[in-house]
Formats: structure tokens, C-alpha cells, sequence
């Protein structure tokens, strides 16, 4: 409990100054943590396990960033992942490699510090780049790609480092030692897991249960997963579907850690998988409180990890050290940008945001540790390094904002803005009213997102090919995760007469840009939405009764003409006994206690047949008003 | 024969409601009142070319507002003549078919001349209607006019021109009109004895 609220105090404490300074939240967490950790002394060795603990929020971060990504899209990035992450990887660790030779160290323990400094951390990178919002940028997306091919190329970096171990030391590294920031084994394979399912299997029993066990998320996902949700869905219990969410990748990333794949790298592939589904927005809502709680833990625990004592030691070796691996990783990074015709923005984004070492270099150090590649000291500096160089990150990216961003200023806008695709319009609730709404803006080539907290509801409308998705509508991280920030237009459908004009409320008053047109059982239901913020709010039967009168008119014989300048008038008459009415509701919207409204109400019921009257001679005088031949003898005025 | 009927305020018609009703009851004429049929001014194209191509002649009838048709019949041309049916190389569903418009006029004949109020004659204020009819390679005749139109049923003027009206259409509909001598007359009914032969 006590280390709960230590935790807790310096994250609500350092987290919101930190950004208030422009530092970002990651540095803030960090800073908490070394505020905790080494320098106050508040927690101790248990930062370890809480790390592992809370390297669930990495998984859950890559699970959600697979969601956002579907497959054809992630098919479109290959070449990028593929030639750009390739790249970055192989010249990264080829340029330390050499320079450390070119210092006289020895080429295997070379080869294997450049692999540990080629990755850079996705926890940091990802979380700041959309906490910046400027994931789709391109070098937003170029950094991405290059983030998910280190994620993959961790696995055989792994099984590389026994090879790389220098034959007199492996004995020695067999006494395990903990590297000098407490951690070991981050979020990638956990080889030290107790359990596994492939320990002591021949390579080929290996590689079957390895493919099987991805098989076993890909088909599941697919073919599992959504019948479950729909399951669950249907009961109505909200807290049972969250937990359905994390449980599914809680499970997947078990299952990966048992046969030694990256966690992260399973639950980004759960997430492409479900990224067309209709409960994409639903599990993103449910699971981005719990990454970004997790995620937070995890960067306290960096910082609470680092080594004062090590640290001091020799501390202009250790900055010196890190520096350099940050000049060399930049270097790299801007070659390729250029390469790959970066423009000039983004080109910096990438750069600065990729020249960090990352979380996984923890888990090759105390790999490469056991495997008997580095010594125990040498194991320690090179943590340090790896810590010290991603708590200069959000340095680097507050460098990239004030100093590029600044001199660019207007110029990158316009450019982040083409990126981004047109704000969508979002459809709450797909019943029989907003069903219709959608097809009509569908068909005219409007791109919606339909939201509805009706399961089955939503099935029908995917298998139609509607892009629906299931949730309450309003809820606002739901609305967020539609992506409501972004959209045009809001359109209420919704079922519920008091949430849709809490929702309207809502809406109108955090984002004031976005139209709102909502649709309204009666009036007093149309006041209160117009009350609310609505644009414009339309009565859900007054159009279709006021047809099925024109109807009944021509039915009686009426000229079909004469039956539309009637309606014209009729409508007409409407809207301004609406608009009258009003403001008298509007200055007191008790009906029950507003006088005015009910004398104004009360006079118009008071004798039927007169107000029936009087709108028959009201609509006869703008009927008659139109086409009306001149006098008799009108031409003998004419001069 | 097609008759396009159009006349927004029908209850208040004194002339060109017992003209559409006269026509209805002409053999071989198709009335159509196109506000009936399009009271919201959607005209279904598909159909109304349908219905040009299964006739030989076709009839504007309606009141003449600001010296030109009612807006539905202006809809009616906008929409429905259009290249590659109407007009075009390949356009050529209405060559050879006859066309007029049979029109009722408040003002006075005396108005319709270069003196009088309104200046020009009406075959000449119908020039769109003509150049039309001619872009489309149809027969144009001039128009079937009632001038002083507010006052027809007061002078007792409504029954000869009813009588003219369908004399006229069956002319048309039986190929008794001299449609040469027609062509010339600054309106049909200025001398209908010399262009519609006895049958
Ligand atoms: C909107 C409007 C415009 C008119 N414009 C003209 C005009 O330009 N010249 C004219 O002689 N009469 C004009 N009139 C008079 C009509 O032509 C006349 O009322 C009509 O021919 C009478 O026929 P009806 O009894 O069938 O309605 C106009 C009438 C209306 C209502």
C-alpha cells in the first residue's frame, strides 16, 4: 500500500509539471522514478518485479498501436519496415562495431554491443509520438516501421548472443549477476521464465510449436475472438468486457513468453487482426487507461533502477559513452532518412527520435550476461548507457520542438495536416433512424463511423459492409477512440432521449469545431437538444407524417401541386410557431413552472377548431400567394 | 401527339384548364401535366424521353409567365433534351417531329408589336423556344396564341378558341396541316382556314 502511494505521489506530482515545463510525460516519470529511487530512497529492490509487472503496459501499447493498423495497411508498409528497419539495424550495429574496434575492443564483444545499441526504445518513442500527435506524420510513420522491425529482430539477436560469447568467459557469466540497473529481462523474451514450453524441444520440435503458437493467435483472433466479444457484449456487464479485453492480452503475451517470442510483438499481431473488427474502438477505449497507467509505471521504474553509485563513478566516461552512442545512432538515422527522401521535418523527427537505446537492450545485456559475452562491469556501464541515453530522449525530442519544429513552424502543419485523412463523420447509434442517415452519406462517398452499444445490431450492419463499431456512444474515450478529435460532423441517433442530449452536451462543449445534428423524439426533446449545442435538431416522425398527409390529400383528389404548396406552407407555419415558442421555452425551460410557454401553450390548445382555423386561413394566404394571375383589367394601366 | 401541360395554379385557371381538358379528350393526344406529375420538379428523364420517342408531334401548353414558360417546362428542357438523345451527332431521337407551344397571354395582341408595351412580338419573345426546337432538328411552327387571356371568359372569347384548339390538334394528328404555308404566320391561329385542309 505504502509503495502504491509512493508511486502514485510522484507520478501525480512530477508527471504534470514536467509537461507543464514542455518536457513531456515521459521525462516525468522518469524523473519521478529517480526522485523515488536513488535519490530519496523511498523504494528499492521491488522495482524489479513491479518492471516486470509493468512491462504489460508495452504490450498493451503494441497491441494497441496494432489496432490502429489493419492489414492491408501494414501490408503497404513493408517495403519501409523491411528496407528502412533492415538498415537502420544492420548499419547501426556495423558503425558502433567499428568504432569500438577501431578502440581495440575485441570483435565479439564489439558485434554485440553494437546489436544492443542498434534498438531504440518503443516505449518512449511511440508514447511520445502520439502523445505529440504526430504518429501519422511521415516521420511518425517512418519511425514506427523502423520500431517494428527492431521489435522482430530482437528474436534472433537472441539466439545470436551464445555464439558471440567469448568461450573463457561463459563460465564466469553463469553466476548470474544483475546488470547494474536492477533490470533484467524486459519485455521481450523472458528467457529466465520458469515456464517453457519449448526448453529442451530439438529445433524442429521448436520452430513447430513456435509457428503454432502464432498460428493459434492469428486464426484465434480472427475466427475466436469476436463471436467471444459479441458473447459478452450481449450480457451488458462493461466491466466484464475490459475484463475480456485484458485478459486477451494478458493470455497472448503468456503464450508468447512460453515459446520465447517477443510478448509485444504477439499482441501487435492480435491487434492488426482485430483492427477491422467492430470492437476495435470499444477494446482501444478499454485498454488505454490501463497502457498509459502501466506504461508510466514502467518509466518510474527506469529511473528508481538507475545506479547512483556506478553512476558517479565515473561519470564523464558514462555521459561520454552515451553521447557517442547517440552521435552514432543519429548519424545513421539521418543518412537513411535522406536516403529514403525524409522531408526536411520529419527527416529531424526520425533522427531525434530513434538515437535513444531501448528497453530490449536490457534484456540482450543480461542474455548476453548469462551467455558469458560481457563481463559483469562491463555489463553494468553498458546499462547505464542504455538508461542515461532514453532519459535524454525527451531532451531530444524538447530539442526537435523547439528547435526544428520552431524554425519550421507553419510549414510543418500544413504538411502534417495532408497527411492526415479527412475527418470522418461519426453516427451514434445505427437503429432504424441513423441506418438510414448512414446509407444516404455512404452512398454519397462520406466516410462514417458508426457507433452502437447494441451487439447484434452492429453485426448486421458489418455484414452489410457498414464500418461499424461496438460501444456506448456516450462514453467519451469511446468518442475519442472513434476518433471524434479529428471529425467533421456528429450525428446523435441514439435511442435514449436524456443521453443524447448528455452527449450533445458533451460534445458541443470540448469540441466546439464539430457540427452537431442530432435527431429528436418531440419538441420539448428538440429544445433541449438545441439547448445542448445541437445545429440543428429534426423531429424523428414530422417529415414522414407530414408526407403521409400529402398523400392522404392526393388520395382525396387533390391536385399533387396544390398538395406541395400545402405542405410548403404547412411546414413553413411549423417552423415558425416552433421558433416562436422557443424562446419562451428557452428563457425558462421548467415547462412546468414557465407561465408564459403555458399561457402561449394553453392558448393554442384552448379551442381546437380555432386554431385549426386560423392555420387554415394562415396556410390558404401563403398557398394563394404564389402564381397569382394579375386583375382582370390589369393591362389598361399599362402604359 | 404529346401535350406538355403545365400551369402551377390550376384551381385558379379560367383558360388553360378547359384547354387541357379538350386536349385529353382528343384521340390520338397524350396529356401529361407535368406540375401533377412533378409536384417537387423531379423529373424522371428516363420517362419523359420515353414518351417523346412514342410521339410524332410535341405541345407546350401553358400560361405565358414573364414571356416565357412556367419554371417546370424550363426544368422539363434543362433536364430531359439532352446530347446524344436530343441534339449531337448522335443525338437525333427528335429530328423531323413537329413542335409548338399553345400559349395563353394576359396581355392584349396590341401589346405583342415593336409599339406596344411589350415591344416584340410573341413568335419573336418565343426565339428560345424556336432555336430550340431547330438545335434538335424538329419542325417548328409558331405559336397556337390567346392574347388577353384574364379576360377570355367575360368577352365570351373561350369557345371559338376551345373549337380552334381542337380543330388544330386533329389537323396535326390526321396530317391535314399545310405545315410550309404555317410555318410563316406569326401565330397558328391567325388564319387556321389556310393551313388545315378540309378532310
Ligand atoms: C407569374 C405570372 C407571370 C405572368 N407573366 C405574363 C407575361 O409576361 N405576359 C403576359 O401577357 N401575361 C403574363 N401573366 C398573365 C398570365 O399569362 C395569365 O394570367 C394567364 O395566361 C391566364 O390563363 P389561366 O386563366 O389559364 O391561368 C403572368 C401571370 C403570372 C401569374
Amino acid at each position: 500500500m505504502f509503495q502504491a502511494f509512493v508511486y502514485l505521489c510522484a507520478a501525480v506530482i512530477a508527471v504534470p509539471i514536467a509537461k507543464r515545463l514542455g518536457l513531456g510525460s515521459v521525462l516525468g516519470y522518469l524523473i519521478a522514478g529517480i526522485l523515488i529511487g536513488p535519490i530519496f530512497g523511498l523504494v528499492g529492490s521491488e522495482t524489479k518485479e513491479i518492471q516486470h509487472f509493468a512491462e504489460l503496459g508495452v504490450v498493451m501499447m503494441l497491441f494497441l498501436v496494432g489496432l490502429e493498423l489493419d492489414p492491408s495497411t501494414l501490408w503497404q508498409m513493408r517495403a519501409r519496415l523491411v528496407g528502412l528497419g533492415g538498415l537502420q539495424v544492420g548499419l547501426t550495429a556495423a558503425s558502433i562495431a567499428a568504432v569500438l574496434l577501431l578502440f581495440g575492443v575485441e570483435w565479439h564483444l564489439a558485434v554485440a554491443v553494437g546489436l544492443i545499441f542498434s534498438l531504440s526504445s518503443t516505449a518512449i518513442v511511440l508514447q511520445t509520438l502520439s502523445e505529440k500527435g504526430l504518429t501519422r506524420t511521415e516521420g511518425g510513420r517512418s519511425s514506427f516501421s523502423v520500431l517494428l522491425f527492431q521489435d522482430i529482430a530482437v528474436i534472433p539477436m537472441l539466439a545470436l548472443m551464445p555464439v558471440l560469447a567469448v568461450p573463457e568467459m561463459a563460465d564466469l557469466g553463469a553466476q548470474t549477476v544483475t546488470p547494474a540497473t536492477g533490470l533484467e529481462g524486459s519485455d521481450a523474451t523472458d528467457l529466465h521464465a520458469d515456464m517453457s514450453l519449448v526448453e529442451g524441444l530439438s529445433g524442429w520440435a521448436h520452430a513447430l510449436v513456435v509457428l503454432g503458437a502464432v498460428a493459434l493467435v492469428l486464426l484465434g483472433g480472427h475466427f475466436l475472438s469476436r463471436p467471444l466479444f459479441r458473447f459478452i457484449a450481449e450480457s451488458r456487464l462493461r466491466e466484464i468486457f475490459t475484463a475480456t479485453a485484458l485478459l486477451l492480452v494478458v493470455a497472448i503475451a503468456l503464450l508468447m513468453t512460453l515459446v520465447g517470442l517477443s510478448p509485444a510483438l504477439g499482441t501487435f499481431l492480435a491487434g492488426v487482426i482485430l483492427a477491422n473488427s467492430e470492437f476495435r474502438h470499444e477494446l482501444e477505449s478499454d485498454i488505454e487507461p490501463f497502457k498509459g497507467l502501466l506504461l508510466g509505471l514502467f518509466f518510474i521504474t527506469v529511473g528508481a533502477g538507475i545506479d547512483f553509485s556506478v553512476l558517479f563513478g565515473d561519470l564523464p566516461t558514462l555521459l561520454g559513452l552515451t553521447l557517442g552512442v547517440i552521435l552514432v545512432k543519429g548519424a545513421v538515422l539521418f543518412g537513411l532518412a535522406r536516403l529514403f527522401r525524409l522531408a526536411h521535418g520529419d527527416r529531424w523527427l526520425f533522427t531525434l527520435g530513434l538515437a535513444q537505446a531501448g528497453e530490449f537492450g536490457f534484456v540482450l545485456l543480461s542474455f548476453g550476461l548469462q551467455s558469458g559475452v560481457f563481463a559483469v562491469e562491463a555489463a553494468k556501464t553498458l546499462s547505464l548507457v542504455v538508461a542515461l541515453s532514453m532519459l535524454l530522449t525527451p531532451v531530444l525530442f524538447v530539442f526537435y520542438d523547439r528547435l526544428i519544429v520552431g524554425r519550421l513552424g507553419a510549414r510543418l502543419d500544413a504538411e502534417a495536416d495532408e497527411v492526415d485523412e479527412q475527418g470522418p463523420v461519426i453516427i451514434a447509434g445505427i437503429g432504424r433512424f441513423g441506418q438510414i442517415v448512414n446509407r444516404l452519406l455512404v452512398a454519397s462517398g462520406i466516410q462514417t463511423v458508426v457507433l452502437d452499444h447494441e451487439a447484434a445490431q452492429i453485426d448486421i450492419q458489418r455484414q452489410v459492409g457498414v464500418k461499424a463499431f461496438f460501444g456506448d456512444a456516450t462514453r467519451p474515450e469511446l468518442l475519442r477512440a472513434a476518433g471524434i478529435e479529428k471529425a467533421r460532423l456528429l450525428i446523435v441517433a441514439i435511442d435514449d432521449r436524456d443521453r443524447a442530449v448528455q452527449l450533445v452536451e458533451h460534445v458541443h462543449r470540448y469540441y466546439p469545431n464539430i457540427k452537431i445534428l442530432a435527431r429528436a423524439f418531440d419538441v420539448n426533446h428538440l429544445y433541449l437538444l438545441e439547448q445542448a449545442g445541437a445545429d440543428l435538431a429534426l423531429r424523428e416522425v414530422f417529415d414522414t407524417s407530414v408526407r403521409l398527409g400529402a398523400e392522404a390529400l392526393k388520395t382525396l383528389g387533390m391536385h399533387p401541386f396544390k398538395v406541395e404548396k400545402m405542405t410548403r406552407a404547412f411546414r413553413w407555419h411549423d417552423q415558425t410557431g416552433l421558433d416562436q415558442l422557443y424562446h419562451l421555452w428557452d428563457a425558462h425551460p421548467d415547462v412546468a413552472r414557465n407561465r408564459a410557454f403555458l399561457a402561449r401553450v394553453k392558448e393554442h390548445g384552448e379551442t381546437l377548431a380555432q386554431v385549426m382555423e386560423t392555420d387554415r386561413l394562415q396556410l390558404h394566404d401563403r398557398t394563394e400567394r404564389g402564381w397569382t394571375p394579375p386583375p382582370k383589367d390589369y393591362h389598361r394601366h399599362l402604359s | 401527339m404529346l401535350v406538355l401541360f403545365a400551369h402551377p395554379s390550376l384551381e385558379r385557371s379560367e383558360v388553360n384548364r378547359p384547354l387541357a381538358r379538350a386536349a385529353s379528350e382528343v384521340d390520338g393526344v397524350t396529356l401529361v401535366d407535368l406540375y401533377a406529375e412533378y409536384p417537387d420538379f423531379a423529373i424522371d428523364v428516363d420517362r419523359e424521353q420515353g414518351r417523346l420517342l412514342g410521339h410524332e408531334a410535341i405541345v407546350f401548353l401553358h400560361p405565358l409567365y414573364w414571356y416565357s414558360t412556367p419554371a417546370i417546362l424550363k426544368e422539363w428542357q434543362d433536364l430531359v433534351l439532352e446530347h446524344g438523345f436530343a441534339y449531337g451527332s448522335e443525338g437525333k431521337a427528335l429530328h423531323g417531329k413537329l413542335f409548338f407551344s399553345a400559349l395563353t397571354a394576359g396581355g392584349p395582341e396590341e401589346a405583342y408589336r415593336a409599339e406596344g408595351v411589350n415591344h416584340f412580338t410573341i413568335r419573336e419573345l418565343l426565339l428560345p423556344l424556336e432555336q430550340t426546337a431547330i438545335m434538335c432538328g424538329m419542325i417548328y411552327l409558331p405559336p397556337f396564341a390567346l392574347f388577353g387571356a384574364r379576360n377570355a371568359v367575360d368577352q365570351g372569347r373561350i369557345e371559338s378558341h376551345l373549337s380552334d384548339w381542337v380543330r388544330l390538334l386533329e389537323a396535326v394528328r390526321d396530317d391535314r396541316l399545310d405545315i410550309a404555308r404555317a410555318q410563316d404566320l406569326p401565330r397558328l391561329n391567325a388564319d387556321l382556314g389556310a393551313i388545315i385542309a378540309a378532310n
